[in-house]
């Protein structure tokens, strides 16, 4: 996967122009939907299901749900599931139990929100009530005063989920991270990054 | 390298207490100046090329490269050790903080340092005939420059001729091109009159004495496995073995300097931090090189009927005069670094450009000055990546708009850390806890600590420099300005891992602990070559000075040893 992620990477700074980084070629486009199709085939290879060691089945239902709300799957990868999200969240908060309380408090709070305004709990809510939902609690400068804990959980919660999500094969590969490598000599940065900064080097 | 049992019945030449900077210099100088050499380490063995975890990805660790309580600076870092250790307290006065790290590990700090390798310049030794505060050194630019020239040859530092009259140019490598993004600071900068010139880090841009050049990770944290930049276990043991004189001893936790009956140290006891019991090495000279409050520790725990108020203290200033470098990072999320062009942006371990003290104090509300690291660009992605999002895209939210939105803003931010000259104050010193020991037994440090106004105004000053950069790039500091009350936002004292001055240098035995060789005033064959001699704590993060001290500090007990001195 690694070489794929280079050969790629390499592909598009030689090729594209500085301005159309964003844009995805149709063969990016299914390099990266292959990326995604093969963590999912690596996670079912494995055929093990993960039994989290802190969550409640309840509540790693509920983890599920919402990192694939914050992080779905697209035409470059995987959504948060895809890529092992809630199994992180899992370790860490075994690895750092202070983190606990916050979290499991967190979740309850989600569950309750929705049985006042939805009459069932997140996991028998419908897509649009459970976005509905977020829609309230996942942009913290407009969230209203009485949401103001569930929306510091949502962040904080966002904010594991992109740690757990850009941090795999399938999120350094996306984000087209292409260090960590030996290089034989430093020459600087290539030409097409020294333009879209409007910068050069000397002589 | 190997564990050796001393029986005590050995008396070795020298005694060096640490393996970090400025043990292994000692260690180096003497061994190959013909000195049978014992050097006690707290710590186990390590050894870089196996134990150093360069290259690793984040997901071949669960918790992807976060820190731990017992790795701050994440877990991939290179040093054992930190601001906590289980076992290993210390204390604080009421109404103060000082975190002290301490490194435990063949090598100590430098396995994991920045490199950031900066001479003082001429005007560091004399402040006080310039400015009036602080003290002079005892010594001047011109006694340590012979030293440090040896020092770049030895060990090989890459930087860019500028002569600049106090940040004197080196011996140098050719340095590396900046990264990208360190040319649009490089241009705001210029815009601003602030100078922005190459680093200076010791890090191989080519072959060197045998070691072979960078390969450009920009993971000199983790501990070089090619041995590619400096630390004491890749640059300065292995000569120092070579000898054969050399013997070193882990696990060895130094307790006391041992004396006799005309006052002079015999050896050093330490406990084995395995079984726990007392050992005891004699040795005709000792170095202490445990770092500045470690090293200090020791000798108030020295205490006899000779000695009441601990081994050469009787000036009263072991332990005073503690400074650390004053410190804060403002980050900003600049838009033109948005959708960035992908490429291996690492480079050499830390920044490629700096920015050294530019402007004169006499147009200023503080004294002495500060310098500014850069950081930024398309680093490997670890724990905290891109952690609270709200402050780049103004909302938050989520699904495939917030993915994208993650996808825009990796990489565009720049960093900007101040590293700053803290005056020596009276507050700030550190002496044994009446009550509290540490797992061995041992009395610990009790720190007191206060940064005076020159440094709260000079963190204003920071602030203010680098939030008008960051402005000048078109760009957002991602945090509020800090109050007056928040000291401008300082770090605590300790947090810049700069600590020095416990065991001052100086011409009156009354107001110092060494002279200007670093022999302690009171036992002729005791010598610091740690950060504790230092006068002042210069705006050039100490370690490079501190190992040309150390250079000359080895060279001066090896002809005293000679002249048989001592």
């Amino acid at each position: 996967m690694k070489s794929i992620s280079r050969r790629a990477a390499l592909k598009l700074v030689g090729a594209a122009p500085a301005a159309a980084v964003m844009a995805w070629t149709p063969a990016e486009a299914e390099w990266a939907h292959e990326q995604s199709q093969q963590v999912r085939r690596d996670i079912a290879a494995r055929g093990v299901t993960y039994t989290p060691k802190f969550f409640t089945p309840h509540e790693y239902a509920m983890v599920g749900v919402l990192v694939d709300l914050i992080i779905p799957r697209d035409e470059r990868s995987g959504s948060a599931t895809d890529a092992g999200v809630p199994e992180f969240i899992d370790f860490m908060m075994v690895d750092d139990p202070a983190r606990q309380t916050a979290m499991r408090g967190g979740l309850a709070l989600v569950d309750r929100l929705c049985e006042q305004r939805f009459a069932q709990r997140l996991l028998e809510c419908s897509d649009g009530d459970r976005r509905r939902l977020l829609d309230d609690i996942a942009f913290p400068a407009r969230a209203p005063q009485s949401l103001s804990q569930a929306s510091a959980f949502f962040s904080s919660f966002r904010d594991l989920t992109a740690s757990g999500f850009w941090t795999t094969q399938m999120g350094i590969a996306d984000l087209q991270y292409q260090g960590n490598s030996f290089v034989r000599e430093w020459n600087g940065c290539p030409q097409p990054a020294l333009d879209k900064l409007n910068v050069k080097y000397e002589r | 390298m190997s564990l050796q049992i001393i029986r005590p019945s050995q008396t070795y030449d020298v005694c060096v207490v640490g393996s970090g900077a400025g043990g292994g210099m000692a260690a180096k100088v003497l061994c190959e100046a013909g000195a049978d050499v014992v050097m006690l380490e707290a710590g186990p063995m390590w050894d870089s090329a196996k134990d150093s975890r360069m290259m690793s990805w984040s997901y071949d660790s669960p918790r992807r490269g976060g820190a731990t309580r017992a790795k701050p600076f994440g877990e991939f870092d290179g040093c054992i050790g930190g601001w906590e250790i289980d076992g290993e307290p210390y204390t604080m006065a009421p109404d103060t903080t000082f975190d002290w790290f301490r490194a435990r590990m063949l090598g100590g700090r430098t396995n994991h340092w920045g490199r950031i390798s900066l001479r003082f310049g001429p005007d560091d030794f004399k402040r006080r005939s310039l400015d009036g505060l602080g003290d002079d050194w005892p010594i001047g630019y011109e006694d340590l420059k012979p030293y440090f020239d040896k020092l770049d040859r030895l060990v090989g530092i890459f930087g860019s001729m500028e002569g600049l009259p106090n940040d004197p140019d080196g011996v140098f490598l050719p340095p590396p091109k900046p990264r990208c993004y360190e040319l649009l600071i490089k241009q705001a900068a210029d815009r601003l009159g602030i100078r922005c010139i190459s680093s200076r880090l010791s890090i191989l841009t080519r072959p060197f004495n045998g070691r072979p050049s960078c390969h450009y990770c920009g993971q000199c944290g983790r501990g070089c496995a090619t041995h590619s930049n400096f630390s004491s276990p890749s640059v300065l043991l292995p000569p120092a073995l070579a000898t054969g004189r050399l013997r070193i001893i882990t696990g060895a936790m130094a307790r006391e300097v041992t004396i006799n009956d005309s006052g002079l140290a015999t050896g050093v006891s330490y406990v084995d931090t395995q079984d726990g019991r007392d050992y005891q090495v004699r040795a005709r000279i000792v170095v202490l090189a445990a770092s500045a409050c470690e090293s200090a520790r020791m000798l108030l725990n020295s205490r006899s009927s000779r000695f009441p108020d601990g081994l050469a203290n009787s000036s009263g200033t072991v332990g005073r005069f503690l400074t650390d470098s004053t410190g804060l990072t403002v980050t900003g999320h600049i838009p033109k670094m948005e959708h960035s062009v992908p490429h291996n942006e690492d480079g050499a371990g830390g920044s490629h450009l700096y920015m050294p003290w530019w402007l004169d104090n006499r147009n200023l509300d503080f004294p002495r000055g500060y310098h500014i690291e850069l950081g930024g660009g398309r680093r490997m992605p670890s724990f905290g990546i891109l952690g609270g999002i709200q402050r780049f895209n103004g909302v938050g939210g989520y699904g495939k708009r917030l993915k994208d939105d993650y996808r825009r803003y990796y990489a565009a931010t720049v960093s900007f850390s101040g590293r700053g000259e803290m005056i020596p104050n009276d507050g700030s010193y550190c002496e044994i806890d009446p009550n509290v020991v540490d797992r061995f037994g041992i009395p610990v440090l009790r720190f007191h600590f206060a940064f005076s106004e020159h440094e709260i105004r000079q963190a204003k000053h920071m602030q203010d420099t680098i939030r008008g950069i960051i402005h000048e790039m078109g760009g957002t500091p991602l945090s509020p300005m800090p109050s007056r009350e928040q000291q401008y936002g300082l770090l605590a004292g300790g947090r810049i891992i700069h600590e020095v001055g416990t065991t001052r240098m100086g011409t009156n035995p009354t107001t110092s602990v060494v002279n200007a060789n670093c022999q302690a005033h009171d036992v002729r064959n005791l010598f610091i070559a740690d950060g504790g001699p230092f006068v002042t704590n210069a705006n050039k993060n100490v370690t490079w000075t501190l190992l040309a001290l150390a250079m000359r500090t080895g060279e001066y007990i090896a002809q005293a040893r000679n002249k048989l001195d001592l």
